[in-house]
């Protein structure tokens, strides 16, 4: 069907007289300028006239994703011809620069399943770009959305719920809140424990992904009992869904509260038995952000539960509840030992 | 009040003259709260401006969903007033963000234009080194409620911030919150109907100076707080301030530091070290008019100090006070000392002087961990002389002339 639909394309340029135009890969000379394209199709990444990836540009998924208002995301990746990516000890991945992440978010209630938003991160010599792109509404192409965009989006949650949200595109400033670590954006997701290497990437990963000598364990699903305890799936889902301003190079460094998976998960910048400091209303009226035993008196759960802009945790990106990831997370401080309350 | 006034104005001529002339490919970047899309529009110009520019709000009422931020270093968002006929941002409708306005870059100055009503904070600056804040106004409009956001104006992980001349009310914890920042000078402004007027937490070197803090919860707070990245909080000097009737019942949501500040405090010190409290006038501050604390909590990090230590109280103004004291036992301390309590209230933790001619009334609670109910109070004297006054906080003379 998507082949088709490229012949058809490609017959149309014929027909209108101009001449045979080549199967364009992506553009690695923008990609590594210093422009903001106004169409996504300027790349090359996507197959002219949809959200088709463009050959050797190739889809990965993560053993546990970020939560997105339930939006189903087609991530890819773009790695310029010739370069590896350096898997580190620690985990995080060296992209070359020319490197592109590519995100599209979608809902299969929306639209007929097509992609909403696209998401760039570019990786150029001074550094990582962010740039948000909405889908027209033919589909056939995207329009940069540098300040941002609500899109009205409606999609039944997996409990069944009729959802209907205002879905916040975010701005370019707002891709950095997320990405930024000392005030430099990074990529957040494909870390080496978190990259799932099916068997259609496992070609690509050895070839264009070289990695430590010793093997680095896979990061749980957090939504897979199989993939670890409630304790490890809880904890992956905050690495994955917090971590990145919960540290101490993160956004909300100032908050103490830190949530890697690296983190010691006992200690008190945990969350356990942490008091709020300049939570605001999003503590609740609780005294804890964590208190064991006890996930009505954790205002971390509260947070999490709001879609108050004046308590919702993540700030951004989260106009709707992800309440089976709250489940986890409930799950995971009921089952505490409340001794070890503070 | 002594007038400061003089030896600033000597420091402002000599920053006026040391300005640089701004780089001639700045321009100023206009937008109008009148056009479609008027929140993307903004949005973008503050995204697309450059290093050397003026970003300048139209007269006008932006009617905005999403938060607002700022990440080039070195540029200007300049409104035309913050009043009514000024240049409004308003946030009644908010959607998403934690903030009004989030400036992460540095250099910056934010100046004539008001912020209102929004869910969460008002203007928040993180890791912006030399910003100024100046001639603002954050307010929720309906003054008091629970439900408003938590600060007004909230520099964080900051080193060099000037907020001068702005104006905040209705934040249900603090309406000008300078936390884990280095080099501060908060002066000139005006604090009503907040939780806490003026909160300096976990900072070192700041001027508290030429304020109005009035009909707050707590007037000014300088706090230290366990737990965080950046402790140790010292060197702070509240002076010239009129700290006067904060009387406004708590309204922080439960569980924040801040709802445990007693209804009618004027001026509170938590747990901070090198703290000068002078030349202020106090009026009407029900509970006391300087309350000197230490942190009663438990905690579990070894590094931090609880006890407030070199606490030095000199030369205020001393109004009523004392006549309402809103911490438990206070009504019964104040019925037994003939209807009100001493205008100076210590715990009896760490240490202090107080050369103040009022009477100071301990609780004598000297270790964190007695609880309050254990509580002896005991009229104390703690008059001393004087120990070296702390420097006074400059800023480089490029924030300085930014304010002229």
């Amino acid at each position: 069907m998507k082949r088709l639909a490229a012949a058809f394309a490609a017959a149309l340029l014929c027909a209108s007289g101009g001449a045979a135009v080549p199967v364009a890969g992506p553009d690695q000379a923008l990609i590594d300028g210093d422009k903001m394209p106004r169409k996504l199709s300027e790349f090359g990444l996507f197959v002219s006239g949809g959200a088709a990836l463009q050959a050797g540009v190739v889809p990965y998924e993560l053993h546990t994703p970020l939560f997105s208002d339930y939006a189903d995301k087609a991530r890819a990746i773009w790695l310029p011809a010739g370069t590896k990516a350096e898997v580190g000890g620690d985990g995080t991945v060296a992209f070359p620069v020319g490197t592109v992440l590519i995100k599209s978010f979608s809902w299969s209630g929306q639209g007929g399943g097509k992609p909403v938003e696209t998401r760039l991160l570019i990786h150029r010599k001074d550094g990582w770009t962010a740039l948000p792109y909405v889908w027209d509404a033919d589909g056939r192409d995207a329009t940069l959305a540098i300040g941002g965009r609500r899109v009205p989006v409606s999609f039944t949650e997996p409990d069944g719920t009729p959802q209907a949200i205002s879905y916040a595109v975010p701005n370019k400033n707002q891709c950095k809140e997320c990405h930024a670590e000392a005030g430099a954006i990074i990529p957040i997701g494909p870390k080496g424990r978190n990259l799932v290497f099916a068997p259609q990437w496992q070609a690509f990963r050895s070839g264009r992904f070289t990695w430590p000598a010793n093997r680095i364990a896979p990061l749980p699903r957090w939504d897979d009992p199989k993939s670890g305890s409630v304790a490890e799936r809880a904890r992956a889902y905050l690495d994955v869904n917090c971590a990145h301003c919960h540290n101490p190079k993160g956004s909300a460094s100032n908050s103490g509260l830190f949530l890697r998976w690296t983190d010691d998960p006992t200690g008190v910048n945990y969350g356990i038995g942490k008091r709020p400091t300049a939570a605001g209303r999003g503590s609740g009226g609780m005294e804890f952000a964590i208190k064991p035993g006890d996930p009505d008196h954790s205002f971390l759960i509260y947070r999490l539960e709001s879609l108050d802009p004046g308590i919702a945790m993540p700030e951004l990106g989260r106009g709707a509840v992800h309440k089976e990831g709250a489940a986890l997370l409930r799950q995971w401080i009921a089952d505490m030992p409340e001794a070890k309350k503070n | 009040m002594r007038i400061h006034g003089l030896s600033r104005t000597a420091y402002l001529t000599f920053a006026a003259a040391a300005l640089v002339a701004a780089p001639a490919s700045a321009k100023t970047i206009s937008v109008s709260a009148d056009t479609p899309d008027a929140n993307e529009k903004l949005q973008e110009a503050l995204i697309m401006a450059v290093s050397g520019d003026v970003v300048e709000l139209g007269a006008g009422t932006w009617k905005l969903t999403d938060g607002l931020s700022l990440d080039v270093a070195n540029v200007t968002i300049r409104g035309a007033g913050t009043d009514a006929n000024g240049s409004i941002l308003d946030f009644s409708d908010q959607q998403g963000a934690g903030e009004g306005l989030l400036v992460t870059s540095d250099d910056v100055l934010l100046t004539n234009f008001a912020v209102l009503n929004t869910k969460g904070d008002g203007i928040k600056s993180k890791g912006a080194d030399r910003i100024v804040y100046h001639e603002l106004r954050v307010e929720w409009t309906a003054g008091p409620k629970e439900t408003n956001g938590a600060y007004g104006i909230y520099p964080v992980e900051s080193t060099d911030v000037l907020i001068d001349s702005v104006f905040v009310r209705g934040a249900s914890d603090a309406g000008i919150y300078v936390g884990q920042s280095k080099n501060i000078v908060v002066r000139d402004s005006f604090a009503i109907e907040n939780v806490a007027g003026i909160e300096i937490e976990n900072s070192y070197d700041a001027d508290v100076h030429d304020n109005i803090a009035m009909r707050n919860t707590g007037g000014i707070l300088v706090f230290d707080l366990p737990s965080l990245p950046m402790q140790g909080g010292h060197n702070v000097r509240v002076f010239d301030n009129i700290v006067k009737d904060n009387s406004t019942p708590n309204f922080a949501p439960k569980g924040n530091i801040v709802a445990s500040v007693p209804t009618g405090t004027g001026v509170l010190v938590m747990a901070n070290n090198n703290v000068e409290i002078f030349d202020n006038a106090f009026e009407d501050n029900g509970t006391a008019n300087i309350m000197i604390v230490g942190y009663r909590y438990p905690y579990k990090d070894d590094k931090y100090q609880p006890l407030p230590r070199q606490i030095f109280v000199r030369d205020n103004a001393h109004g009523r006070a004392g006549f309402a004291p809103g911490f438990p036992g206070g009504a019964e301390m104040a019925a037994a000392m003939g209807g009100s309590i001493p205008p100076i209230l210590w715990d009896g933790s760490g240490n202090a002087i107080v050369n103040d001619d009022v009477g100071v009334l301990s609780l004598n609670l000297p270790d964190v961990q007695t609880p309050q109910s254990e509580a002896k109070p005991s009229p104390v004297d703690l008059k001393d002389s004087a120990p070296a006054a702390l420097p006074g906080i400059k800023l480089p003379a490029s924030m300085e002339a930014k304010v002229q």
